[in-house]
């Protein structure tokens, strides 16, 4: 049996942490246990990238970070957001998903216009003034860095959009609510090396003002753009560190092999 | 290379993929087949068998259309009588409210059973479908499997309900009920649409279910993503993505409610009269052809006449085939 125990997980003061995991389990079924004991503390305005290989947890764990596994998993233990537990029943889980947003693996637009997208939300929580509607639009698509290409077609359907303008969408659109932290989950692995590169540059700008926390297959692109790598394996955190650390010096024996090519 | 070599190659690739071992195997070890080359240009038993099959197949569907083929025809050459030979006039058997086909050509006006017919079938299907929505949203959003089952079963039982057992019921508990609140006879649209709200229901709500369960999953997790509720999911995005199909299944019962003879002729009164309100007796096309059909003598023109009926039937059915594939086709835009 290979040696599961966390190898080294970094910690930050209570100050920079946006967003805290302490012991969080998750099972399938009411017995398939697919994450253990968790606990890890994001940092404000940086990106962490979650890695490992398939069947590791780490999407898992990204799911529950915003309650997206309420109805297919059992989540015990807590996600603190703000000094408050967000993983008890009674948080309106509507209300925390418009401050952890997520954008899916596969480009996700609905099959509406550029500009309902990004004023779906909105308008579902009953915003009528067009002025801040159309503020917020142009706001998020350029802070998505996809302004200047759908600046004159924002009435033309998303679905026109090319793959990688999609993502970028999808970004924008989960923007419009203000978030504080952005789950991301495997965002490029659809997507061309050319469009990789544009999403990339655009989640580095959004540092300045978001936490990021991406699940990516993609070790390059992890080493690329991340501050912060955790490395899962089996359904346990092994190893979180700087991304330099993790992939220069590895702690666990698991994780180097990981790095290196051994397995996954 | 000997049998038993490659018996022994194949036991060797077959451990290693039971103990999901990686094993190289090259390929020339396998060997080849001995080709007889002759073979390449003969026709052998699969070559026969293609034949047969497709001759099957083109035979089945020769029947079929030289069958369409004649049924429209018959109809056809049937109902245009009226006009070619009789000397009916189109617009007056589209516009007249004068039905008495005995009496001459001059009063041959079918209105009275269009407008009966149009009123039926949009009045079972406007009441019909928010109740066949709320079951199909139930059903594929709210439900839980086994609950999605049972209800599955319960619309595939009323579907298996032969029409005259509607008409039963709605001669039995419908008509009355209508006598006793707007006085009168109780026969009427109101009777026939309330016997075709229960007869177009199950269609229009299957094909609903049918229509919200083509709607991507992702639509929903974007939404959900995004902070809206289920029901905001709904009424946003799965309703607005579904909309081109579950009007086709709207379409799909109307053609139903159009076509359905039997449990209307029980209610509806079978007066030719043009229908002021939902509670008189009237008549729609289908019921005045099963009323009068054995009252004629075939190539009168009273028998024309009920011909002339069913062409129209047919072109509607034709009608609401083509909106169907419109509605779809720009659905799938």
């Amino acid at each position: 049996m290979e040696n599961l125990s966390p190898a080294f997980i970094t910690t930050f003061e209570a100050s920079e942490r946006a967003l805290t995991t302490e012991h969080l389990d998750v099972l399938y079924g009411g017995t398939i246990q697919k994450l253990f004991d968790t606990s890890l503390q994001f940092k404000r305005n940086s990106i962490t990238a979650l890695i490992g290989a398939s069947g590791s947890g780490k999407s898992t764990f990204l799911r529950s970070l915003n309650r997206m596994n309420d109805t297919v998993a059992t989540v015990n233990g807590k996600i603190m957001f703000h000094g408050l537990n967000v993983n008890q029943a009674n948080i309106n889980v509507y209300e925390l998903r418009k401050s952890i947003g997520m954008v899916f693996q596969k480009p996700n637009p609905f099959p509406k216009s550029i500009y309902d997208n990004i004023t779906y939300a909105l308008r579902a929580d009953g915003e009528k003034n067009q002025q801040k509607l159309a503020t917020i639009v142009e706001e998020s698509l350029r802070a998505a860095a996809l302004w200047d290409e759908v600046k004159d077609k924002l009435n033309q359907s998303a679905l026109a959009l090319s793959g990688g303008q999609q993502q970028r969408l999808c970004i924008a659109r989960a923007l419009a609510l203000r978030p504080e932290i952005i789950l991301l989950d495997e965002p490029a692995s659809a997507l061309d090396p050319v469009s990789t590169s544009k999403l990339e540059d655009t989640l580095k700008q959004l540092r300045e003002k978001y936490t990021m926390v991406m699940v990516t297959h993609n070790m390059q692109q992890a080493a690329r753009i991340s501050d912060y790598t955790a490395f899962f394996h089996l359904g346990h955190a092994i190893e979180y560190d700087t991304t330099t650390n993790i992939f220069t010096n590895p702690q666990g024996a698991i994780t180097e092999a990981y790095i290196q090519g051994s397995f996954g | 290379m000997s049998k038993k070599d490659t018996e022994n190659l194949k036991d060797v690739v077959n451990q290693a993929i039971d103990s999901q071992q990686v094993v190289h195997v090259k390929l020339k070890d396998i060997g080849q087949k001995d080709i007889d080359i002759d073979k390449l240009t003969r026709p052998s038993k699969e070559t026969h068998q293609e034949y047969w099959g497709r001759g099957l197949s083109y035979l089945a569907i020769g029947v079929i259309i030289l069958l369409v083929g004649s049924i429209i025809g018959f109809v056809g050459i049937h109902g245009l009588a009226t006009f070619f030979h009789d000397h009916v006039n189109l617009w007056q058997f589209l516009s007249s409210t004068d039905w008495d086909p005995t009496s001459g050509p001059n009063h041959v006006g079918a209105l009275v059973m269009i407008v009966t017919s149009f009123l039926v079938t949009l009045l079972s299907a406007l009441v019909a479908t928010p109740f066949a929505v709320a079951v199909a949203l139930f059903m594929t959003e709210y439900a839980s499997k086994k609950a999605a089952r049972f209800l599955q079963s319960i619309i595939e039982l009323l579907v298996g309900i032969p029409s005259v057992v509607y008409g039963f019921l709605g001669l039995t508990l419908v008509v009355p009920v209508i006598r006793a609140i707007f006085g009168g006879t109780g026969f009427g649209i109101l009777a026939g649409t309330l016997v075709l709200f229960v007869m177009v229901l199950p269609t229009i709500t299957s094909l609903t279910v049918d229509a919200l369960n083509a709607v991507p999953k992702h639509f929903r997790q974007a939404s959900a993503a995004l902070g809206a509720t289920h029901w905001q999911t709904i009424a946003r995005v799965v309703l607005k993505v579904a909309t081109p199909r579950i009007l086709t299944a709207v379409i799909f019962g109307m053609a139903r409610a159009f076509g359905e003879a039997l449990a209307v002729q029980m209610v509806i009164g079978n007066a030719v009269l043009m229908p002021y309100n939902l509670v008189t007796p009237s008549s729609t096309l289908t019921s005045q052809l099963t009323t009068q059909i054995g009252n004629t003598v075939m190539g009168t023109l009273a028998n024309n006449a009920l011909w002339s009926l069913a062409l129209l039937l047919l072109v509607m059915s034709l009608f609401f085939n083509i909106l169907v594939r419109m509605i779809g086709k720009k659905g799938a835009k």
